[in-house]
Formats: C-alpha cells, structure tokens, sequence
C-alpha cells in the first residue's frame, strides 16, 4: 500500500480543490509567509506523504488539546483529518487499551526516524516515574522508547516546555519539562497555558510542508510566534506610553480600558503571539477582556509571586516580599547605621580632641 | 598595568603636601555618573510604580514614554560613560586603574584592609594616608560600580533589547543570552530593580564615607573630587 498524501486524503474526503487552495493561501498568512508561498504550501500537500504524529499525554490538563481543537484557520478537523495523520492521540482517538497501545508500536516500526512527537505534559520523575502510568507502565518509559524512534519533538504547553504549575517549588512529583529528558532529538517548545490553538496547527503545518522545524530562539521556540512580547503588539500600549492605567479592576480606568501593567499585567514580559492572533479564531485575548496578562508561556510563571503584582515578590525574603520592600529595607538599614556611625564618629573625636587638649595643658 | 596598595610614601604624604590625583576625564566621569545615577534611579521607580494615571486621550500624553526615554537615555550616558573611563584606565595616570582591579595577591593591602576596618569600628585611633582609594575603599569601588555597574548596563539594555526587538544591537549582545540565562524577563527585571537599590545604598554609604573622612581622615576627599587635587593633614 503506497502512502497517501495529504491532498488526495482531503479530495477522498470531499473538499474541493477550491477549498483545498483556499485552505493553502489562508495557512501561508497565518505563518506569515508571502503569498507567493501558498503555492508551495499546495504542491507540498499535492506529493508528500503524510508524516504521522503521535501524541502522548503525560502530567497535564488537557487544555492543549482543548485549545488545539478550537483552531479556526486551520479548522481543527482540516489538520486532524486531512493534514495531520494523528495516528495515536489517547484523547481524541476511538481506539483504547490493548489495540490503541499497538499502534505507537507500530508507527515506530514502519516510520522509524520519520514521525513527529507531540508531547502535552511532563514526566515526573520521583519514584521511578510512578506519579504517572500511561499504559499500566510510567509515562518516562513510554516517553523516552517513543522519542528514541522519533524524528522530532514538539513539547506543547507550559508543561512539557517548562514544568508548569506540577513542578511549582518544592515539586513533589518532580515533573521535569521534555527538554530535560530527551536530549538527543529536536525540541520545538510551544509554550503557553495553553498555547494559542492557530499557533499549534500552523507549527505542525510548517513542519509538514517544508520538511523541516520552524527557526527556534535560544529557548526553543518557534520564532515567528515567540519573537515579541504581548506588550510590543497589544492595543492598550497607546495607554501605557501615555501613563493611563488601571488602579483597581472596577474603577473608571478599567471601563476605559486603560493599561493593565499596574495591575500586574506580564505583558512585558511574556513572548507569545496572543496579541496579534488572539483567542478563539481572533475574538479576544485576556488583556481585551479586561484581565492582565499572567506570562503563562513564559519559564517559571508559576513561581513568581502573584498574578497581580507588578514587581514580583521575592520568597527568599519572606512571604509579601518584592525588590521595592528588600531594597527599600537594606537602604533604610544603610541610612540609619550611617547616622549612627556617624554619631559616634562625632562623639570619638570630641573625646580625642578632648584628650588631646588636656595633653596640651600639661 | 599594575595596580598596588596604595601605600604612603611619607614623602609624598607629608602633611601639607598637594598631589594631583584625579585627572579631568576621571572627575567629570564621577560627576556625569551623579546626575546619571539620580536620573536612573528615580525614573526607575516610576517605570516599576508609575505615577497616578492622567486623564484625556492617549494621544494627548506621553508621560510613561518620556520617564522610560529618560532611563533609557541615562542609561546610555553611564554605560559609555563606564567604556571611556575604562579606556581612561590605559590612557590616564597610575591611579586611574584602581577602579577596576583589586590587588587581592598584595599582603600589604589586605592589612590595610583590615586596618580600615578597625578604623571605622573605630578601634583604630588614627587612619593610614593613602594617595588613592584606601583599600576598604577601594573594595567598596569595585563592587559596587566596577561590577554592580557593568551588572545594571548588562541587565539594563538586554531590557531594552527586549523593547528595541530582534535584530537590534542591545537585543543581539545582551537580550539574547541574559534572557534565557535568568529563565525569563521578569526575573531580569526583579534582579536589576533589586540591584538598583544596591546602587542606592552604595550613594547613602560613599557620600557618608566621603564626607566623614574629608573630616577625620588625613587627606582631603571633597575637595580632591573637584579639583583633582588631594592635599594631607597631619
């Protein structure tokens, strides 16, 4: 049996060229390619065969699968059915148990070296892996023998790219990002909490049709989609250059829809594509909604004190610590020593002078 | 380039005696690097705690933007400030390297050290002259503007790469590898705010310092840092 390609699965499926080359130019603008390229995009889909991905879940939520399921441009079902060959998805696939479980042995016998790995989650790793059992075995196992066949790796979400809120301090479990596990393969890292669902088929997409992983920053992210911060894109920054900002959520401020950085916003912080292509097919994203943004697809976002605060509290110090109140206490002890010092210096000399004087009168 | 304790040859030292000591460039260095440091200091507490909001158009204001382009520009001023007074160290006369190497093998400056100390825990009755820095001095120099300085540019413009975006100089000599070295950009924001009043404390401490031995120490310090000439005391 010859592979198929991913057009002529779409064409068997009823979409009309039309949609087809429609679908082509619609993906090329959401990667940010130039129109010349949709073309490509077509004759790619037109002979390559489909690359099967496995995706395994580890220690998650599921969100990433919520929101890849949402995705507007590509339509969810276009990537699933057409696109993607998601050939082992335990969430979404109608095969279970035994009969699922064969086909992640069997994609790795015949595309040894030629599928993708999608990993939603982390391992954890304390007790032998044993805080998470994928297939009556723990999910490093299965994790580690199916990214050694694997061509590539894409760690959805904040969980396979960082850890998450399952390894926020002290980490009992210790759930350990992908990255820190499998170190011999290429890591995509699509992080986010979840990451925007056009942000996750338009990566599979781009893998798909040039064959190869999309430019990475130094972290490991894609960057066509991580190379700005929220704050760069988002539409109240008119606000925050002109220093109108939200004081408290229900204030006049607010209703205005001033700046949310006093407020805590990490958008200034946070590189993710979400104020640029925002949420559920372009609708909104939180800053629109009138919420700060809590640095979801950023390292550690889980650690850093509370969502609300704009100078982040520092543990270390003491529980309602921050920069402002360590620094501000340091300085205030420097001030007052210096006073005191120099009251005693002031006291010492009159004394020597003093002293000094009596010599003289004897 | 050597750098030694710098300890007193009586005959320079005598009391009386004047020695220029801080040339031009290494005084207007220090006193660019005041106006700096103030500037920095109180625009960054407005760029972590901004001022209540105004009201009006957006379009009608730029307050935030004019306070960020002020630490921005500031912050340019003390870090080429920092480059020329590195080259200064080269280029100027024995006591302009003092700044940036501690003589930590030298056995002399380390009793010197500690002499020092006793003298502000004031155990000791009488200071050491020393020409330059005393060594207590000295120490307290290179940490705090030698590295904590060169550790608020390095933070401070892999910042403002961030702003400046991808491609820009800032961005590709700091950004790039000060990010993922801290994990994320909040916690380089979190340690410059936090060095920042390092900064603070170290102005409270040097103008006390300076004052204080201007009065009970044997050399003039005030003085010395206008017109570059220090002059001993008995």
């Amino acid at each position: 049996m010859s592979i198929e390609t991913f057009y002529e699965v779409m064409r068997r499926q009823g979409i009309s060229r039309r949609s087809f080359l429609k679908y082509c130019s619609l993906t090329a603008a959401s990667l940010g390619l130039a129109p010349t390229m949709a073309p490509k995009i077509a004759e790619a889909m037109e002979t390559k065969p489909r690359t099967p991905v496995i995706w395994l879940h580890g220690l998650e939520c599921t969100c990433c699968s919520e929101s890849f399921i949402r995705s507007a441009h590509p339509l969810a079902k276009d990537v699933v059915l057409s696109m993607l060959s998601l050939d082992y998805d335990d969430t979404l696939m109608a095969a279970a148990g035994h009969q699922a479980e064969e086909i992640i042995a069997e994609i790795r016998r015949k595309y040894k070296g030629n599928f993708i790995l999608a990993v939603e989650g982390n391992p954890p790793l304390n007790e032998d892996g044993m805080f998470c059992i994928h297939g009556g075995r723990p999910f490093v196992e299965v994790l580690k023998e199916t990214a050694a066949d694997a061509k590539a790796i894409i760690s959805w979400g904040a969980c396979a790219s960082w850890g998450c809120v399952q390894a926020a301090k002290p980490n009992p479990t210790r759930a350990t990002p992908v990255h820190k596990v499998i170190t011999d393969k290429p890591i995509i890292k699509v992080p986010g909490c979840p990451p925007i669902a056009e942000v996750m088929t338009a990566v599979v997409t781009y893998m798909l049709t040039f064959d190869r992983i999309p430019e990475l920053d130094r972290q490991g992210r894609p960057k066509m989609f991580y190379g700005q911060r929220i704050h760069d894109k988002c539409y109240r920054r008119p606000n925050f250059d002109a220093g109108q900002f939200v004081e408290e959520w229900d204030d006049e401020a607010a209703r205005k829809g001033y700046c949310l950085y006093k407020m805590g916003c990490k958008g200034p912080t946070t590189y993710n594509a979400c104020s640029t292509t925002r949420w559920n097919g372009g609708v909104s994203f939180p800053i629109q909604s009138g919420h700060g943004c809590i640095g979801c697809s950023e390292d550690g976002f889980w650690d850093k004190g509370g969502f609300y605060n704009r100078v982040t509290d520092i543990k270390q110090f003491g529980v309602e610590s921050n920069a402002d109140k360590v620094g501000g206490t340091v300085a205030a002890v420097a001030g007052a020593a210096v006073v005191a010092h120099a009251a005693v210096s002031a006291l010492s000399k009159a004394r020597s002078g003093k002293e000094e004087q009596n010599k003289g009168g004897k | 380039m050597s750098v030694k304790a710098e300890v007193d040859e009586s005959a320079i030292t005598a009391a009386g005696n004047t020695i220029y000591v801080y040339e031009a460039p290494v005084r207007a260095w220090h006193w660019i690097n005041v106006l700096c440091i103030v500037t920095l200091a109180i625009t960054g507490w407005f760029i972590a705690s901004p001022l209540p909001s105004v009201g009006g158009e957006a379009s009608d204001h730029f307050l935030m933007g004019y306070i960020r382009f002020g630490h921005f520009a500031a912050g340019y001023i003390f870090a080429i400030g920092l480059l020329v007074r590195l080259y200064w160290a080269f280029a100027g006369n024995h006591h302009a390297k003092q700044l940036f190497m501690l003589p930590v093998t030298d056995k002399e400056w380390w009793s010197g050290l500690l002499q020092e100390l006793r003298w502000y825990m004031f155990i000791e009755k009488y200071p050491k002259k020393y020409v330059g820095h005393n060594p207590l001095g000295h120490l307290f120099m290179f940490f705090a503007i030698t590295l904590g300085g060169t550790f608020m540019i390095v933070t401070g413009f892999a910042l403002y790469g961030e702003g400046a975006q991808a491609g820009s100089w800032s961005n590709v000599l700091f950004t790039s590898w000060v990010i993922p070295l801290f994990g994320q950009s909040q916690s380089v924001h979190s340690w410059h705010h936090l060095l920042a009043w390092g900064i603070v404390c170290f102005v409270i401490l040097h103008v006390y310092t300076a004052i204080r031995e201007d009065m009970m120490s044997r050399q003039t310090m005030i003085s010395a840092i206008i017109d570059g000439k220090r002059t001993f005391r008995e």
